[in-house]
């Protein structure tokens, strides 16, 4: 059946299975790819998303329970203060190796510093431990988290870009 | 800085691009190309190609950094490309064994070389001056003596036509401005903002999207299949089988049965439905428990072969003082990268083309025209960035299983793997034994070790990535030394997994040379530099010099004697009661490094990572500092991960394991510091996305004993051994 969900501050319907979760109404519905699939289980996180700001699996989260909830991506995350620090540390820090988990690793950090402006290491453990990166890039992610709290600028990217 | 002879065998490493004057594809007119890698638009801006796949090994910055450093432009005016399979313009494209940094930086450098020689011979004609009163800085030729200066835009439409160099002169390293500054990923702004990049994300017009059900028994084969349940199903465009040609190779085209729909849950919960029966074949009679049994059965016997013998083992042990006896083993692993297995396809007038997610798209070329009796001509191959691989994206069954369903459906097709498909049909580091006897004389030394490896066989042959050399550490050092091997027949797949055979050889064998260090009383870095003995280079067993198998002795002790030092090491003493540090190092890819792990050991049997020192020798050059230090500590990383939560278990020729709840990999709440000191050597540089790998395994196993007396002789790591 049909379903009005709001995603990035637009009003989006989907003809879809109720029970369809999140994650697959984003990709392969709305073309949303940002929000990545990892596994399905709810183990690794790389397809964390916000509803009402507060960071959810998309693979655990059907369609039909996000009801009139304001759903946050990836790609709206340039348009969001904390977002947009986070987005600067995690270019300038080098962060990603692939980079595939990394769109879910910014949602659940952001969650964080909106909840948390001055995380300590316990509080970046608790909301981050969540999100496996493969490539184990966590010295990093802890650093720019750290960096984006900070509110100071990172310093200024070196150019070169694909 | 070197002659033609050196020029000419660059160009043929990197294709012959210059040479062969080939034009980068998806040039626009008013860009210049200087050969297969460097095109030129008139405002100055250099598109520079990446020949290689992406994995996360940060190739896409690196090479193009060491062409934009001889090319002499700024980096912020360089825009980067992935290049498509071409390799006869680009020579072999692949990500594996660590090869691109030994393959490919003479070669980028001359290529970028090259390109900065043709540009100021158009500026001196141009001017009517000789090219060597010319130079150049950040994309601008200068003659100073008149005080004229062009950029390299106005310049490139006549350097294009220029006569490419016969010979090249490279910068001194001392003014390198690019090579060895920290530069981040240049796909970074992409990744961040969840812009389309990796395979998975590939969409085309009209296409559909792909699930696919295998034979959960390796080797298992397709007997019926009722689909008219599923061909119901609400969102279900089609269901169809699938056949392969049923071959012995792994990575070849396997029956099953493909369902496809506009959206991939509705495809793979469909599989719910589907009635299928499995021929199961022979392997259903293997387990991991078996392997284990016929291990120890086999252990009581002579090796079926030997690897080396020298000395006279036997006699040497006879006259040991103490004898040390132990038995070590490995399971099999997984690779799982984040990004599920996934290819696109699409057939057109009987050719495809793939958007392939691929660490080796020459090989997946070749692997779908013969699946699917094409020629490799027909075949093109668009290489997207990766999520993740560890090797598992060398070989391509993905890419034919695309290409067969998209043929059979008639529309585009994105094949997209769920991640029990992923954990369950993988080719794993393959699992291991090892029966290890050494002897030592009454000082401590080492007179006699053995080791009589158990492992695996596939038709006959050593299985994939199962094989020992017979120049391990510490043969050429022992005076009485002898490898044995025995195999067992296997059904499994395996393959190369990051630091393939050295991630399981590093863990027996530096973690049995602890334990001759503890027994004969000895610091364990001590025992480890009185093996090492003095300098020199330890020739392979082929006795044909090689330098990705010669073990160079002094390389060695230099980055131990580092890590001790950086890890504190003499003070470790002082550590609290079940904390330890353990050392270790390992020999491969070309790369030395010696890294500390210090652990503590809770009562209840947890171990808790505190602090890893890496110390490395990878020649006399850090390309990119910032990727070089992701890959140490990623690798690092990844070993302690797969120490303490992964294995791969079989049951009735199947996996058991389906998802990351069972098969671990590390969190953030795990992670220490890890440090990480590259010592510059004389030699050329080498890569970087293996070699931190392999001794922090033993590393860590080694300091639990220190922490806990307890020997870890099998992985994963054992906690509930481990209570005080």
């Amino acid at each position: 059946m049909a379903y009005t969900i709001h995603v990035n501050g637009t009003a989006r319907t989907v003809e879809v299975d109720g029970a369809m979760p999140l994650l697959w109404a984003l990709r392969d519905e709305l073309d949303l790819t940002g929000t990545k699939f990892g596994c399905g289980g709810g183990f690794c996180g790389a397809c964390t998303v916000h509803v009402d700001g507060v960071p959810v699996r998309g693979c655990q989260t059907t369609v039909e329970s996000v009801g009139a909830s304001k759903v946050t991506t990836i790609e709206a995350m340039a348009g969001d203060a904390i977002g947009r620090r986070l987005q600067e540390a995690w270019m300038a820090m080098d962060v990603p190796q692939c980079g595939y988990c990394q769109a879910g690793q910014i949602m659940s950090a952001a969650a964080l510093l909106a909840l948390v402006p001055q995380p300590s290491d316990a509080d970046i453990d608790a909301a981050m431990t969540g999100n496996i990166c493969r490539c184990a890039s966590y010295t990093r992610i802890r650093a720019a988290i750290k960096q984006a709290a900070s509110g100071k600028a990172p310093a200024a990217g070196v150019g070169g870009r694909s | 800085m070197r002659g033609r002879r050196f020029f000419l065998k660059a160009s043929l490493a990197v294709g012959g691009g210059l040479l062969l004057r080939a034009g980068v594809p998806g040039a626009r007119a008013a860009e210049a190309s200087l050969g297969a890698f460097v095109r030129i638009a008139p405002d100055g801006i250099v598109t520079i190609m990446s020949k290689n796949p992406e994995v996360g090994q940060g190739i896409k910055t690196m090479l193009p950094m060491v062409i934009a450093e001889e090319l002499d432009v700024a980096w912020k005016d360089v825009r980067i490309e992935q290049a498509s399979l071409n390799e006869a313009a680009y020579g072999r494209q692949f990500a594996g064994g660590s090869m691109a940094t030994p393959l490919n930086y003479d070669g980028h450098r001359r290529v970028g070389a090259a390109g900065r020689a043709m540009l100021v011979a158009a500026a001196a004609a141009q001017w009517g001056v000789a090219a060597g009163a010319c130079r150049t800085a950040e994309g601008v030729v200068y003659h100073d003596a008149s005080g004229r200066s062009a950029g390299y835009g106005a310049l490139a439409s006549a350097a294009a036509a220029v006569p490419v160099p016969s010979d090249v002169v490279l910068k001194d390293p001392k003014d390198f401005r690019i090579i060895g500054q920290p530069f981040p990923g240049v796909d970074n702004a992409k990744i961040v903002t969840g812009q389309k990049l990796f395979g998975i994300d590939t969409v085309l017009p009209g296409m559909l999207i792909a699930a696919y059900e295998k034979c959960p028994v390796f080797g298992g084969r397709l007997a019926s299949a009722d689909l008219d349940a599923v061909k119901k199903l609400p969102g279900v465009v089609d269901a169809f089988v699938v056949r392969g040609k049923g071959g012995r190779d792994p990575q070849g085209l396997a029956d099953g049965v493909a369902i496809l729909a506009k959206n991939w849950w509705v495809a793979n919960k469909a599989r719910e439905a589907l009635k299928v029966v499995w021929d199961e074949g022979p392997v259903v009679a293997q387990s991991s428990a078996g392997y284990a049994a016929e291990a120890a059965r086999l252990a009581q016997a002579e090796p079926a072969a030997w690897l080396r013998r020298d000395g006279e083992p036997g006699k040497a042990m006879g006259e040991a003082a103490q004898v040390v006896e132990a038995a070590y083993s490995y399971p099999f692993i997984p690779h799982m990268p984040l990004e599920p297995m996934n290819c696109t396809a699409h057939w057109q007038d009987g050719k495809v083309t793939l958007w392939a997610p691929t660490q080796n798209p020459g090989p997946g070329q070749a692997l779908v025209a013969s699946e699917l009796g094409v020629p490799v001509s027909d075949v093109t191959v668009h290489m997207t960035r990766m999520g993740g691989g560890f090797g598992r994206r060398l070989r391509n069954d993905f890419m034919a299983e695309a290409a067969a369903i998209a043929r059979q459906a008639g529309v585009p097709v994105k094949l997209v793997w769920s991640r029990p498909d992923d954990m369950r049909h993988d080719f794993y580091r393959p699992a291991g034994f090892h029966f290890f006897k050494a002897g030592l004389d009454a000082k401590g030394a080492v007179t006699a070790l053995t080791d009589h490896f158990v492992t695996f066989s596939r038709d006959g042959k050593v299985a994939d990535s199962a094989q020992m050399d017979a120049s391990e550490f510490p043969a050429l050092l022992v005076p009485h030394l002898a490898f044995g091997q025995s195999m067992m027949d296997l059904g499994v797949p395996t393959g190369p997994l990051r630091a393939p055979r050295s991630n399981a050889l590093g863990f027996v064998f530096q973690s049995f040379v602890d334990e001759l260090a503890h027994k004969a009383g000895h610091d364990p870095v001590d025992f480890r530099l009185g093996l090492l003995g003095d300098r020199k280079v330890l020739v392979n067993s082929t006795g044909v010099p090689n330098p990705q198998r010669d073990f160079d002795t002094g390389r060695m002790r230099d980055v131990l004697l580092k890590v001790a030092e950086m890890s504190g090491w003499a003070g470790r003493g002082a550590l609290p009661a079940r904390t330890g540090m353990g050392v270790a190092f390992y020999f491969s890819h070309m790369g030395y490094f010696a890294e500390v792990v210090q652990a503590s050991v809770a009562r209840n049997g947890d171990i808790k990572l505190d602090h890893v020192w890496v110390a490395g020798d990878v020649g006399s050059q850090i390309i990119n500092p910032s990727g070089a230090i992701h890959q140490v500590q990623g690798a690092a990383l990844d070993g302690l991960g797969s120490a303490l939560g992964q294995a791969i278990t079989i049951e009735r020729g199947r996996v058991v394991q389906a998802s990351f709840d069972t098969v671990k990999p590390l969190r953030m709440d795990q992670v220490p510091p890890v440090e990480v000191s590259f010592v510059l050597s004389k030699f050329a540089p080498t890569g970087l996305g293996e070699p931190a790998l392999p001794p922090v395994l033993p590393a860590l196993c080694n300091a639990v004993f220190a922490a806990t007396g307890v020997r870890v002789r099998s992985l994963p790591i054992d906690t509930a051994a481990l209570k005080a």
